[in-house]
């Protein structure tokens, strides 16, 4: 007869729980926005303190007029596998902006805005750049009420002090 | 996966710890294993819990934080505070789960 051991614990609140994530969200078409906010939920899953930091183009994503209407475009996109000629049809932009939408959906992972509520529920902070909002003439009134504030270049150096850093 | 034993029961685990048999958990021992990671389960960690095992039977996988939130009623936030900073993880160890496999 052989005796059975205890069986393991699973250590949850590691070392590795102190880890910091900053993420720079520097484009606005819905392809490239959904690569950071995928990352930082699940970060933010594995009890990670994480931040985005959104610039430029990546304003888009949190912008009030324009996060619900992100757009793919396959003009150029060679991972569309189709000709680049027909890639430059007109309305392909939006029949390929509808067909990834679906196929998002379709794997039950949510739009835009509903992705940054989801983030912020799970303790994310979410911060503007100060540049890309004087070049664009935005305030706090126009971004997602959940945006924590408009910072600089330098508050985001200090803010990310210790962090793993991606730029998307 | 090997046997061993959760307060005096025989079942089968993982080398982590989770439990790999779905039909071997109850939730006594779902209580000890919660108490295992610093947890006192209370009646709404158990619907969480509940929520998951009805979620697994029907779909073969482990709901998603997400899933557990829009479908089984329970706000991300509140998952956060009743089994803090590893929600998903530490869901599935104590409901006798595997980890969710899912990205979001």
């Amino acid at each position: 007869m052989t005796l059975t051991m205890e069986a393991p614990v699973p250590v949850f609140d590691d070392e590795a729980t102190d880890r910091k994530l900053a993420i720079i969200c520097s484009k606005g078409s819905l392809d490239m926005a959904y690569p950071g906010l995928v990352l930082a939920n699940a970060a933010l899953g594995e009890g990670i303190e994480t931040h985005l930091f959104f610039t430029f183009w990546g304003f888009d994503i949190i912008n009030k007029e324009t996060m619900g209407h992100l757009h793919f475009t396959p003009v150029g996109n060679p991972a569309t596998h189709m000709s680049p000629m027909l890639m430059g049809l007109p309305g392909m932009t939006a029949f390929a902006t509808h067909m990834m939408k679906k196929q998002i959906e379709g794997i039950d992972v949510p739009d835009v805005p509903e992705f940054l509520e989801l983030i912020t529920d799970a303790g994310g902070h979410l911060w503007a750049c100060r540049m890309s909002a004087d070049m664009m003439h935005l305030t706090d009134a126009d971004l997602y009420e959940r945006v924590e504030g408009i910072i600089s270049a330098a508050d985001f150096i200090e803010l990310s002090d210790g962090a793993q850093t991606i730029f998307i | 996966m090997s046997l061993a034993t959760i307060s005096g029961h025989e079942v089968h685990v993982d080398d982590e710890g989770f439990m790999t048999e779905y039909d071997e958990w109850n939730e006594g021992l779902g209580r000890q294993l919660a108490v295992n990671i610093g947890i006192d389960l209370t009646e709404r960690h158990l619907e969480a819990i509940r929520f998951l095992r009805d979620d697994y039977e029907t779909q073969g996988e482990t709901a998603t934080l997400r899933r557990v939130s829009t479908l089984g009623g329970i706000p991300t936030k509140e998952l956060f505070e009743l089994f803090p900073k590893k929600p998903a993880k530490k869901m599935s160890y104590i409901a006798g789960l595997p980890k969710p496999a899912g990205c979001v």
